[in-house]
């Protein structure tokens, strides 16, 4: 089996005298899509907020390609190529699309103050060399058309391509997605399914995702861990997530009434 | 008005103008990353003005003591941020507000027991201080260098906001702190660099305010500082093109106030705050200022 890219290794985080993470350990390998998924209110996202450096864990370590990165500052985690997006869309509202992926290329960029302020050449060579990258990026996610306009005025699936974009212009090497189906119609929810296992062998991706759309999880993760008021009660395949009894009392049991 | 005097005022209203303009900028950056109405600017002026005077009585040529007047107050303003302000990223912004009040009273009564409270008389040199006259119009040199100063910086900070990767995370800010760390900025990084810039703006306005009323005393930056404010409010606070035309704006009126009704003159700063409070009640975001959930530069 490939190489282990992030360990969860037993984290637990709690808020006040609420455990949100009871012990949770799991492995996303090299190269995967990683599901995790769990009724509301379960930790996934808590669980994000501790890998990105937002949320310093009660117990527990972080390892990311065999380095223990618990409680290193955010920007400093996304330098290390971890790279997120979220679950309310949270673009730089009224800035273009193209400024919202530059953003993204601020590390990637090799120019320091002065030399912007006196304009020497390797200011324009990096400035102009992140431009034709980002264009590469945005033209993978077919968001060429809209460079020059507003974030906002984009449709709100095309916005989550671009949070997503913009995630990939730091050059992770593993990117967690946030329920990206979320608030999506079935179309735009299969173009994106597409686009994810496009951009996860286009930029060598493992990846680890955070979903409510079983069909969705179903379609696109190699192996899921399903978390119930912050403590682990599954481990596999998807499939067999779906039919296992415990998950369908906590997760879907609302099916057996339906 | 006969039209000699008329642009007499005008160049003197374009003059004060640029000057406003100088400072609204910082207060107009600095609200729009930390949402903060950062009332010490106008005192950061006030100390760009002494380092000044400071490097000068020291020995040291004017154009050195401008630059380490510059550096002085850059130093100043970063050091504010990160004694003052940056505890209390997480806290209300009230508390942000109180404690901006604070450095203000702090640094004007520094430099009050450092330097005395009677007014100094400003080394300008003479080169600065000359005026040449152009038809009837008496022109004092400054007039001229003031606006001239005033629009190249005024297009560098608009080069650096929208064509630099650091103008991008300063703008990006505005929106979402938590975000542009998660993209792999250094926010604390950049708004050091917010308050640099601002801080040098204000030095600069500070220099141009103490060589055209050659006197400088600590609580100089008060009156001017809370009019850049005015200006940068009147231009819709948050956006820099805002600032600048507002600084334009208020210093057109004040000067053409006092021209037009001599006998009101000491009501000149009344007028401002009036005028302000006017344009106000028409439009609450100022001239160029967008709703709070869109662009603020």
């Amino acid at each position: 089996m490939s190489k282990t890219t992030l360990k969860i290794q037993d984290i637990t985080m709690q808020f006040g005298g609420i455990t949100a993470i009871d012990n949770l350990s799991f492995e996303v390998k090299e190269g995967q899509i990683y599901g995790l998924i769990g009724p509301n209110g379960a930790g996934k996202t808590t669980i994000f907020n501790i890998i990105t450096g937002n949320y310093q864990p009660t117990k527990g370590d972080i390892i990311f390609q065999d380095k223990t990165i618990t409680g290193t500052k955010p920007n400093l985690v996304v330098q290390k190529g971890i790279a997120r997006t979220f679950q309310n869309i949270r673009l730089f509202k009224s800035m273009s699309v193209l400024d919202n992926i530059l953003i993204g290329f601020h590390n990637r960029s090799h120019y320091s103050y002065l030399e912007a302020i006196f304009r020497l050449p390797r200011y324009f060579t990096q400035e102009k060399k992140i431009k034709a990258e980002a264009m590469a990026i945005l033209d993978e996610f077919s968001l060429t058309e809209f460079v020059n306009h507003k974030a906002t005025d984009l449709s709100y699936g095309n916005q989550r391509k671009v949070e997503i974009a913009r995630a990939i212009a730091t050059k992770p090497s593993l990117l967690l997605l946030d329920e990206p189906a979320a608030g999506m119609n079935p179309s735009e929810t299969e173009d994106l399914s597409t686009i994810i296992h496009k951009i996860k062998k286009d930029f060598n991706l493992s990846i680890l995702l955070i979903e409510h759309d079983m069909k969705f999880v179903n379609n696109m993760c190699d192996l899921v861990t399903v978390l119930d008021y912050g403590e682990k009660i599954f481990d596999g395949k998807p499939a067999d997530a779906i039919v296992d009894e415990k998950v369908i009392t906590a997760y879907l049991g609302d099916f057996t009434h339906a | 008005m006969d039209f000699s005097t008329f642009l007499q005022q005008l160049v003197n209203g374009i003059s004060l103008g640029s000057m406003y303009a100088l400072i609204a900028i910082g207060y107009t950056m600095v609200y729009g990353t930390l949402r903060l109405i950062n009332f010490a600017h106008g005192d950061i002026m006030m100390v760009g003005a002494f380092f000044v005077y400071l490097a000068s009585s020291m020995g040291l040529p004017f154009p050195l003591a401008v630059l380490a007047g510059i550096t002085g107050s850059v130093l100043v303003g970063i050091m504010t941020d990160k004694i003052a302000y940056k505890p209390l990223r997480e806290a209300p912004k009230i508390s942000l507000l109180i404690t901006a009040i604070g450095i203000s009273f702090f640094l004007e009564n520094l430099f009050n027991v450092l330097f005395g409270g009677v007014p100094k008389a400003f080394p300008a040199p003479e080169y600065l201080t000359t005026s040449f006259k152009l038809g009837e119009v008496i022109l004092p040199l400054m007039v001229i260098v003031i606006p001239i100063v005033t629009v190249l910086i005024l297009g560098g900070v608009l080069w650096v906001l929208y064509k630099t990767k650091y103008g991008m995370a300063i703008r990006a800010l505005a929106f979402d702190i938590p975000t542009v760390k998660l993209m792999g900025v250094n926010a604390d990084y950049i708004i050091s660099i917010v308050f640099g810039l601002g801080s040098a703006l204000a030095a600069v306005g500070g220099i141009f305010y103490a060589i055209s009323y050659p006197s400088i005393d600590p609580l100089m930056g008060i009156i001017v500082g809370l009019k850049a404010f005015a200006a940068a409010v009147l231009g819709g606070i948050g956006s820099v093109t805002g600032a600048v035309l507002g600084g334009f704006i208020l210093g057109f009126t004040e000067i053409f106030v006092v021209a037009m009704f001599p006998d009101l003159g000491g009501y000149k700063d009344a007028f401002a705050f009036f005028f302000l409070i006017f344009v106000l009640l028409l439009r609450p975001t100022g001239i160029m200022g967008e709703d709070l959930d869109r662009g603020r530069f």
